[in-house]
């Protein structure tokens, strides 16, 4: 399964040109407001015209501006999840939730009404009105709604934005339970980075209407270019990592392809694979290996470029294992280290963050 | 009703007919046209905006007259009502129901708009998203949603026919028993001496109709919209 876009449209002063595959699984379509982002997604969706351009899923022609085709959106089966999760006031929780499946193909078995009740955790709500739910709530209701339409692809707008950060961690389990456990394709508008980080597969970088990068997510955030995109605070490695061992002094051990990591308290049984992100500022360079210091986690690596951005700071992209790492320093430690691509150095780890669920990967 | 005279209770029941079928035949035209001039966009618009508008400006008696000499049964329209349907307008209660539709029309128009115009599209592109055709759209997210926008816009209506009297009169005349609603009876009960009793009558008879509409709206609006927000 896999969504071809290719469109241009003209909003305002935004020319909005994208084209992108996304393969499977959760793609995000990452940018800041107003790079385009809702205007694609919308387009996907049906419920703006592009001017020119096509967009197919798999093998079913959605949109294709030369040979006149437009899908109109009811037709095109795609669960919706929108940011104001636009529950139906009139109808209860449960009504909300079957409202789409009276609409959809009987030869289509989907998921049952039972199932994604208990995969949402609102098993309990079915018999509330939409007008008592808190936030996630409404927002889940919402997600089972979209997925019991029976679609063939989710597209969700921003579906944590509205959300305090209580709410967005009460919700992104289930986000990753929904990509692992229903297998549906899923296109994921954020403009959050560490969202972006724990759930996609692929991202398609937008910047002004225009697509910066696409790709795996492990290679669009260790890329050096991409971080004035993501910003300097957030940007940062991203790499599949495996539960090995748990201390009993509360301690972790995750194998990354370039060593071991420790962590505080990993909630995931042994075996489990993960994703972990590492910030580049987060990331100290040393030729030799350091000793003394308190910093558990220490990985060799090779340098493989550095980037200078305007002001004092440069990017140093590294080498380790597999996988690539970022750093963040300042250009006159580039110059005392004598740093340049192929020198091998030490990356001191301060913190990591782990993707809470296991990611299994396909 | 013994304190009633037969010609009274006549006004008063054919008033009651006349209002009945003119708010049900006017209620599927006016959700369309609302619908159209809320939802749609379409040349020519604003004139069927101020088509559906004018009984509003114009003087009774000239929407009265407008009618006459269009299905008056010499007139084209009414003519071939009557050769085609058997269905003859001009001073028959049938009249009275087109003249008491058509200056109702649009004041329910206007509640309906309102209401449709308060209907968040985005809840309808969300049914879209869902599978919901725009017939389907309409039947289960607007409708239900517009319900207490629908019942004030069919009192408004009822109680605008209920007391049509220039359109009415001109157009149907005022014969007891046959075109003579409750407005007509009160004039004419005004121009004989020693009529101002029945008159005085009808009159109360009016009022607490008008009361009991009005009542009536209020709490079926009122059910309807908890049903909308409830929680």
């Amino acid at each position: 399964m896999s969504l071809s876009v290719d469109i241009r449209h003209t909003l305002g002063d935004l020319v909005v040109e994208v084209a992108f595959e996304a393969p499977g699984g959760i793609t995000a379509l990452f940018g800041q407001s107003g790079s385009g982002k809702t205007t694609v997604i919308n387009a996907v969706a049906g419920l703006l015209t592009p001017q020119s351009g096509r967009i197919a899923l798999h093998s079913s022609v959605l949109f294709d501006h030369t040979h006149r085709t437009n899908v109109a959106p009811y037709r095109r089966r795609l669960g919706y999840v929108f940011q104001d999760a636009r529950l139906f006031p009139h109808l209860t929780v449960l009504g909300n939730l079957t409202y789409g499946s009276r609409f959809a193909p009987r030869d289509n078995a989907g998921p049952a009404l039972e199932d994604v009740t208990d995969m949402l955790g609102i098993t309990s709500l079915l018999n509330r009105r939409p007008g008592g739910l808190s936030g996630g709530e409404k927002q889940r209701v919402a997600i089972g709604r979209a997925l019991l339409s029976h679609p063939r692809m989710l597209l969700m707008d921003e579906p944590l934005a509205a959300l305090d950060t209580n709410r967005k961690e009460e919700i992104l389990p289930y986000l990753e339970q929904l990509r692992d456990v229903t297998g549906l394709p899923i296109l994921y508008v954020s403009h959050s980075v560490a969202e972006v980080a724990r759930l996609a597969d692929t991202v398609v970088v937008l910047d002004q209407g225009r697509v910066a990068q696409v790709g795996p997510t492990e290679h669009v955030f260790s890329d050096p270019g991409m971080v004035r995109q993501l910003g300097l605070r957030e940007a940062g490695a991203v790499l599949p990592a495996t539960v090995t061992t748990h201390h009993t002094d509360g301690l972790t051990e995750l194998a990354v392809s370039g060593g071991t990591l420790m962590l505080p308290q990993v909630d995931l049984p042994t075996g489990a694979s993960t994703r972990v992100r590492i910030l580049a500022q987060d990331v100290i360079l040393s030729r030799e290996r350091p000793v003394g210091l308190s910093a558990l986690n220490i990985l060799s690596a090779t340098v493989t470029e550095i980037r200078a951005g305007g002001g004092p700071g440069v990017v140093v992209q590294l080498q380790c294992g597999q996988d690539h790492l970022l750093a963040r320093i300042t250009r006159r430690s580039a110059q005392a280290l004598g740093l340049a691509a192929g020198v091998s150095c030490h990356a001191v780890i301060k913190s990591v963050s782990v993707a809470r669920h296991d990611v299994g990967r396909s | 009703m013994d304190w009633l005279g037969p010609e009274e209770w006549q006004a008063v029941a054919l008033s009651l007919k006349v209002a009945i079928w003119a708010t049900l035949l006017n209620l599927p035209f006016a959700l369309l046209v609302s619908h159209a001039l809320a939802r749609w966009s379409f040349p020519g618009k604003q004139l069927l905006n101020a088509i559906v508008h004018l009984p509003l400006f114009l003087p009774p008696v000239v929407t009265g007259y407008l009618l006459l000499i269009t299905f008056g049964r010499r007139a084209p329209v009414g003519a071939w009502l009557e050769q085609t349907f058997g269905l003859v307008l001009a001073f028959r209660w049938t009249g009275a129901v087109l003249a008491a539709a058509i200056m109702g029309f649009p004041l329910m128009v206007r509640a309906i708009r309102l209401a449709i115009e308060a209907v968040d599209p985005k809840l309808e592109q969300a049914a879209a998203t869902l599978g919901a055709s725009r017939f389907w759209v309409f039947a289960t997210i607007t409708l239900p949603l517009i319900l207490p926008g629908l019942i004030a816009g069919a009192v408004l209506g009822f109680a605008k026919a209920m007391g049509e009297f220039g359109a009415t009169i001109t157009f149907v005349a005022n014969i007891p028993g046959q075109t003579q609603t409750l407005p007509s009876a009160v004039y004419s009960f005004l121009q004989v001496p020693g009529g101002e009793d029945a008159a005085l009558r009808l009159v109360a008879i009016s009022v607490a109709l008008a009361m009991a509409a009005l009542i009536a709206s209020e709490i079926l609006a009122r059910r309807a919209s908890k049903r909308i927000n409830g929680t």
